[in-house]
This record gives C-alpha cells, structure tokens and sequence, in this order.
C-alpha cells in the first residue's frame, strides 16, 4: 500500500491525542509546554501533508511557517512566565499556583 | 517495499514512540531529550512530504531554539538533583477520565481521516520549495510577514522584561 495522505493524517492525529493527555494530565508547567508542542507539531503535519497532496501549493508551507514562528515567540514568553513563578513560589506545579498577587 | 516507505515508517515510529515517552515518562529531563528525537522524527517526515525548507526550519528553530529554551526552562525550576525532577502524581480516576478521553478524540479522528474522500490533485513534488516561499512572502503574506517580525521583537523584550529578576 503506497504511502498517501491518510498515512500522514493519522500519524498526526496520533501525535495531537498524545500531546493533548500530556497537557491534561501532567502537573510540571513545563511538562504542559511540551505537550503543547506536540500539538503544534501534529497542526503542522497536517498542513504540510495537504500542500503535498493539495496540488503541492505553498500556501499550507506559509501556515507552517507562521505556526513556526508564535511557537517560538509562545515558548519564550511561556518560560519567562514560569521562572517568574518559580521565583515567586520555589516551584512550578500548576494545580498550587492559584494567587493572583504572589 | 521501496525506500520512502520504509523511510516513512521508520520517521512515524520514530515520532509515535519518542512523543508516547515524552508523556508518559516520569523524569522531566528524560522528556526533554525525548522531544528532541519526536522533532527530528517530525522533520524526516517533512522531508517525505517534500517540504525542504521546512524541515530545515524544524530543525533549526524547534531543535536548536525552543527545545534549549524548554531545557533551560528544566534546569533553571527544578532540583536537578532532588526528587523534585519528578513531576507530581495526580489521580487514578483524573487519569482515566484523561485516557478515556484522549483514545475517544484519537478514534474520533482517525475515523474521520480514513473514511473522507479528500480531493487530490496530482502533482509531482518540487525539486525545492525555497524559491515560492519567499516569493508567497514577500507578495501574498507581506503584511503578516512583518506582523510576524514585530511580534517576534515584542516577544522577546515582554520575556526579557518579565524574567529579570525585581528589586
């Protein structure tokens, strides 16, 4: 069986499910920023999979390309935050950070 | 069985198996490392799709950029050392719920992929996809290109302006 666009899409559905129980289910705020990533990559896939089978447009290659660039600015600005917090609390387990004014 | 086949299961196994341990594993730095090989895995199959300068991008910014910046993250709020590395158990049922919920929104989704009829044009793959990418950009996309650059400067002075350290 040739390997087509059904192959890539349930790779990346495969990939969503997983990042998603990782962003549910982990307490460590970075354990959720990876699973976001995981996320960001399936959306990505799924992207690149339809420029290619799409008629090869480069519009879904753009898309990537800008999900790309707010993953990096959303990392920075994430990890900023959770130092912040570790500042403030000497740890970073969502479920305990729940004050508005630390 | 030719090459890309071989190629394309080598890369999904590659991402399946190393994105299953980056969730599941118990050590955080272990995760870290992990995500390293899912995003390689990831860009090899950018590559089977022909997306040249995306894997190129992949590699350069999610495995030598963010992937730093979550290590750094890892090393700068945990207790190397302690058992503060491991993350925190939740509950039994609060983990089944999740499971439950996950494998149904997996099923979900992969029985919508198989069974639609997508609309496929035929198209042969592009020798490189540089070139219309930064004709799409600096034509189609001008205006969110720059958008881009000025939320990336933005970004970085907002993380830079909320991690320093108050006095």
């Amino acid at each position: 069986m040739e390997i087509g666009l059904t192959h890539y899409l349930v790779i990346s559905a495969i990939l969503f499910s997983l990042g998603l129980y990782g962003i549910i289910t982990r307490k460590h705020a970075i354990m959720v920023l990876m699973g976001l990533e995981l996320v960001l990559n399936a959306a990505n896939i799924n992207f690149i999979a339809f420029a290619r089978y799409g008629g090869m447009n480069i519009e879904g290659h753009i898309a990537a390309i800008f999900v790309i660039i707010l993953a990096a600015a959303e990392a920075a600005i994430a990890l900023a935050i959770v130092l912040n917090i570790y500042q403030n609390f000497r740890h970073v387990n969502i479920d305990e950070v729940d004050d508005l004014k630390g | 069985m030719d090459l890309i086949t071989i190629a394309f299961y080598f890369f999904s196994a590659l991402t399946i198996v190393f994105g299953a341990v980056v969730v599941f594993t118990k050590n955080i730095m272990h995760a870290a490392f992990s995500l390293l090989f899912a995003f390689f895995g990831i860009a090899g199959l950018y590559v089977l799709l022909s997306a040249d300068f995306l894997a190129i991008t992949q590699i350069m910014i999610y495995i030598g950029g963010i992937l730093v910046l979550i290590i750094f993250g890892v090393m700068l709020t945990t207790r190397i050392t302690g058992v503060d590395v491991k993350t925190g158990k939740i509950g039994k049922i609060q983990i089944g719920i999740a499971g439950l919920l996950t494998v149904l929104i997996a099923a979900t989704l992969i029985m919508i992929f198989s069974t639609s009829k997508w609309y496929l044009a035929d198209s042969k793959p592009l020798d490189s996809t540089v070139n219309e990418i930064g004709t799409a950009l600096l034509t189609n996309y001008l205006l969110a290109f720059e958008a881009a650059s000025m939320l990336l400067l933005i970004a970085i002075v907002g993380a830079a302006f909320i991690a320093r350290k108050k006095h």
